[in-house]
């Protein structure tokens, strides 16, 4: 292993800009001549719009223009994917418009724009636009939407509020597993509503050059291609040869900055009317109010179970609150990145799901970190704990009685999906052994000594990610290809630019990219240059989501490098007048077989760009190569994670004393970097199970619309973390890379849970939902305590 | 933000010249609940008379059987303060944990007292400590100057300018944190002074921060503090904690309190 190559902890090259101030947000661009935009948000849930009255707003000071969607006639906000209902039908795709089109549908809904000199202004002259609403009865629970009368968000273009009834699996065969078996284990849960929460809020700056009839988009944005794909194709008919879309510095995205937004849409629009450049930066009440959130199920499942504790099959039913309108990948996010997962990591043979997508008055929701498989693991992973306790088995050997074995890959679930390659047992006992699982009881004695409540809970989870294979999810409804392209560009001088069409908003590419390089071409880390976020500059990408990045942007790039050795390599063998099969590469050096002969890579840089002695007659000059990957597969990382808590029966809060994490995340380019990956993970798995909630009330107002009201994980929320990695090499890409940046976030809620269950066990308390805060528990344990009702 | 005149006068007795010759002022302390307030268009003075160039307003002296702190001391000045770690550590430790070190950097006990909310940790120290809020006007006993929720018995141009705590025999302060604001859920301020013991509650109460008579008379009686007699229906209710559970941890932090306060 080299100092700077696979497998070293490298410190991150771009934290000195970031941590410097020196970064480059959206924000941070200003253009000559530049105007501000302010977009004014319905304040109502559900609202029909009889009239608007801009007049004093558009003569107001420094006022430059004011938009209604009168005036905005543009196409709607697509949707990247498309699932079909039961019956075969298509779902129900309502117009999504980036200003409101005579009605208002969510609290924070796009009504206006008003551009003007300055932000103030702008925001000045929006209140003195007139908006004639008629307010009408709203409906924010995915359960209450579907009921018979509730209000209609859509009308006629989604009866029912329904978006679609989507099933995987036979259901008549899993009932026929159900009348064998010995248990049946049953769970009604919900997976609690999150709001992203990136550190940079969104921004949008939209550019419009008369002389070339260019316009440029920045943006923040985890895939710029596809924004410009999305926004130039269905929302504004630009080509791409007239649209540059800019992701710049991105300060985290979670997933919320994948999908194509109406800001975007409308500063884009809005400069090729007024002819300058607008800027738009949300504040943080606008990011409550309309980056989608996350989450927000419904569901129940039926566990079959034999005498033995063996799973026979599974049944699982889920409301899934799309919210108001469609984000881009939303429809996907219940179905093809949840009900495939829901194998687990356990044989279970026969598998049924059926979700209903359900349109409600509220903030669109999508993909958050992880995206279908926490709420995936964390429906099974409390089933499972629960099917335990109710056998009276040991909630580890239930476990381990159902894992897939290690030597039963590839495996092809019951639910679409083969999994490559795996060891849950491996990744158990570490976790087991790493959090001294075995003598907890002592430590449980101890606690009560203090008069603590003390729990432990596991999860053993699997997650789907390097998304995707482009064939596989185009016959599952994806609009798109889910590759990724890379460049190298060798410089004449021996350093090298990667251009990549994955998108870095903080997972740390520029290094472990550059890793990859260095450990390829033996060039110290310096000497390379990670550049990505530029349509104009790259050649194409789908971006960074979904743990993708290094199994599939960093494969482009391995398979680009490799394009980039075999040409150096002949030129190589020309200048040391040797075959090319004789020629070695190892190190940065070129070497001949038996002979002491050797040119380095910087010589045969610079001969390829300075050609004097060159064999012209079979090569071109130059040292540049791309290449498009597409998996075979997607990865599949898996893990145990053990959290130990101690609740203070008193106040009922939680602390977690401990967070074991082993996680299979394959071949591991930098250590430090994976640790990082994961602890943030960890941090948004806990404060989804113990601290985040995104609360309407039911007039479909947000009601932890600001960090007064919605608990962000802090520091002293967190344990110090064990956690480390147990791996098995992917087995369908060169790397043997499978991804990290997901499975914290993933493994971790079902293994809080089942610890201040397993805390409160003793009490009586069977169920709490997430989040479990400090109010819930104390009231669970109120009810527990209380003398049964007379029946 | 709408626009606004700010006025930075380097003396009291300015400040409260610039507030009588305003339309429609407001005073700003540290700025901790007014600017973001103002951020947010919730209000809009037309004049803002800024108290931090009043260095008259700033400091902490002690003679053992009185605490003087000048209203601009900020948080974190008291938190550091020998003077008041001595005297009343409860009230220095209480100042160490609002907020976060820049709240703690920029708020002041003025502001904090002045602006009454109802969920601020300072209101209740000053009530169970039986402080005197001294102003440009008069000097006022803190039982008389709470008077509910964001309200004081201030009159519009008046200004803190002191706080004068007696030195209690014993204190401290069990606060139960909003999980996400960190503003308190429920706070209880138990004293131990020489006229018996005051217990203050905060958080709790839809009318701002309380004396708990029903609490002192337990702990002066000798009995373990419990909220039984608190009326469940004065208590606030929200998405973070029902009234039932506000009410029940007054008499945990009750209990914590007089624990800690030894």
């Amino acid at each position: 292993m080299s100092a700077t190559g696979i497998g070293a902890s490298v410190k991150r090259k771009e934290d000195f800009r970031f941590l410097t101030g020196r970064g480059n947000y959206t924000d941070d661009i200003n253009q000559p001549n530049q105007t501000y935009a302010y977009i004014l948000r319905s304040p109502h849930a559900h609202a029909k719009i009889k009239g608007i009255d801009t007049a004093a707003a558009k003569s107001a000071s420094g006022v430059v223009a004011v938009f209604t969607g009168e005036d905005m006639q543009v196409g709607s906000i697509p949707c990247g994917w498309g699932v079909n209902n039961k019956d075969g039908s298509p779902m129900n795709e309502p117009f999504h418009p980036a200003l409101a089109q005579g009605k208002v549908r969510h609290v924070g809904d796009q009504v206006a724009v008003v551009i003007a000199e300055t932000y103030s202004q702008a925001k000045d002259a929006a209140e003195l636009i007139e908006v004639d609403y008629e307010e009408l009865p709203a409906v924010t629970n995915s359960e209450k939407a579907i009921a018979p009368g509730a209000p209609l968000v859509h009308d006629d273009a989604a009866p029912n509020n329904m978006c679609y009834d989507w099933e995987l699996g036979d259901e008549a065969e899993v009932d026929a597993e159900f009348k064998n078996a010995a248990h049946v284990v049953s769970i009604d849960l919900t997976n609690n509503r999150l709001v992203p929460n990136a550190m940079e809020p969104r921004a949008a700056i939209g550019d419009y050059n008369k002389g070339t009839g260019e316009y440029t988009l920045y943006t923040t944005s985890q895939n710029p291609h596809v924004i410009r794909l999305l926004m130039g194709a269905f929302v504004l008919q630009l080509p791409e040869h007239k649209l540059r879309v800019v992701a710049p510095d991105v300060g985290g995205g979670f997933g919320s900055k994948i999908y194509h937004y109406a800001e975007e849409a409308i500063v884009t629009w809005a400069a090729g009317k007024v002819r300058r450049p607008i800027k738009w930066t949300a504040e943080r009440s606008e990011s409550f109010l309309s980056d989608a959130h996350g989450r927000d199920h419904i569901s129940h499942a039926d566990l079959a179970l034999d005498k033995d504790g063996k799973f026979l099959g599974l049944k699982v039913y889920t409301k899934a609150n799309m919210g108001a309108y469609l984000s881009t990948f939303s429809t996907c996010v219940p179905t093809y990145l949840y009900a495939t997962l829901l194998a687990g990591v356990y044989t279970t043979p026969k598998i049924y799901v059926n979700v209903k997508a359900i349109f409600t008055n509220t903030v669109p929701v999508d993909a958050y970190r992880g995206a279908g498989r926490p709420e995936a693991t964390y429906l099974l992973e409390r089933l499972v704990t629960k099917a335990a306790k109710q056998l009276g088995m040991d909630q580890v050997a239930i476990r381990q009685k159902n894992f897939i074995p290690a030597d039963a890959f590839p495996y092809q679930t019951p639910v679409a999906l083969q999994y490559d390659s795996g060891n849950y047992e491996a990744t158990l006992k570490k976790a087991m052994e790493l959090s001294k699982w075995d003598e907890f009881p002592q430590r449980k004695a101890e606690a009560a000594k203090r008069g603590k409540l003390r729990g432990i809970g596991i999860s053993t989870y699997l997650e789907a990610c390097g998304i995707a294979p482009s064939a596989v999810v185009g016959s599952l409804g994806a609009r798109a290809g889910l590759f990724e392209s890379a460049n190298v560009r060798v410089h004449p001088t021996g350093s090298v630019s990667i251009y990549t069409g994955s998108h870095s908003h903080g997972q740390g590419h520029e290094t472990t990219f550059a890793q990859l390089v260095s450990e390829t071409l033996g060039i110290p880390l310096e000497n390379i240059n990670i550049e990505h976020g530029d349509t104009n500059r790259i050649a194409f990408g789908m971006g960074t989501y979904g743990s993708r990045s290094l199994a599939v942007g960093g494969e482009a790039i391995m398979k680009a490098l490799g394009k980039v050795v075999d040409k150096a390599s002949k030129i190589a063998a020309h200048l040391m007048e040797a075959s090319v099969e004789d020629v070695e590469f190892k190190d940065g050096k070129f070497t001949v077989a038996g002979t002491d002969k050797e040119v380095d890579f910087g010589t045969v840089a610079l001969t390829a760009y300075v050609p004097h002695n060159y064999p012209h007659e079979t090569l071109e000059p130059g040292l540049e190569e791309n290449a498009f990957y597409d998996p075979m597969n997607f990865t599949y990382p898996g893990g145990c994670h053990i959290c130990e808590v101690e609740i203070d029966p008193d106040t009922g809060t939680t602390q977690i004393v401990g967070m074991t994490a082993v996680d299979d995340v394959g071949r591991v380019i930098n250590p430090m970097i994976v640790e990082g990956q994961i602890h943030g993970g960890l941090a948004q798995g806990i404060g989804q199970a113990l601290l985040e909630s995104c609360e309407y009330d039911d007039s479909g107002q947000l009601t932890s619309g600001s960090y007064m009201d919605y608990c962000m994980p802090r520091a002293d929320n967190l344990p110090n973390f064990m956690a480390t990695t147990e791996s098995t090499l992917c087995a369908h890409n060169s790397l043997g890379v499978k991804g990290c940046g997901e499975v914290g976030a993933i493994g971790s809620p079902p293994a809080v849970i089942n610890a201040v269950l397993d805390a409160l066990h003793e009490l009586g308390v069977e169920d709490i939902s997430m989040p479990a805060t400090p109010q819930k528990i104390w009231q669970a344990i109120q009810a527990a305590s209380m003398p049964a009702a007379a029946e | 933000m709408y626009e606004f005149s700010y006025h930075k006068p380097s003396s009291v007795a300015d400040a409260a010249k610039a507030m009588g010759s305003a339309d429609d002022p407001k005073i700003l302390a540290g700025g901790q609940t007014l600017l973001p307030t103002m951020k947010q268009r919730l209000a809009s003075p037309s004049d803002v008379v800024s108290l931090r160039g009043c260095r008259d307003l700033v400091g902490i002296s002690s003679d053992g059987s009185t605490l003087t702190i000048g209203a601009m001391t900020t948080h974190a000045a008291v938190a550091a303060s020998g003077d008041v770690q001595k005297a009343i550590p409860a009230l220095a430790a209480l100042a160490g944990n609002i907020g976060d070190a820049q709240v703690r950097n920029r708020g002041t006990i003025g502001g904090s007292l002045a602006n009454n909310d109802p969920a601020a940790d300072y209101p209740s120290a000053a009530l169970a400590l039986g402080a005197t809020i001294v102003t440009t006007k008069r000097e006022l006993s803190a039982d008389n100057f709470f008077t509910g929720m964001f309200e004081t018995a201030l009159e519009e141009d008046e200004i803190i300018t002191s706080i004068r705590f007696p030195v209690p025999q014993a204190a401290a302060y069990a606060k139960f944190d909003n999980p996400a604001s960190r503003y308190a859920l429920v706070g209880v301020f138990f004293a131990k002074t020489s006229d018996g013991p005051r217990v203050a509650v905060t958080g709790a109460s839809q009318g701002g921060v309380f004396r708990a008579k029903d609490i002192e008379e337990q702990i002066a009686a000798g009995k373990t503090p419990d909220s039984s007699g608190i009326a469940e229906n004065s208590l606030n209710a929200d998405i973070h904690a029902t009234a039932a559970y506000r009410k029940h941890l007054i008499g945990v932090m009750a209990k914590r309190a007089v624990a800690a306060a030894g």
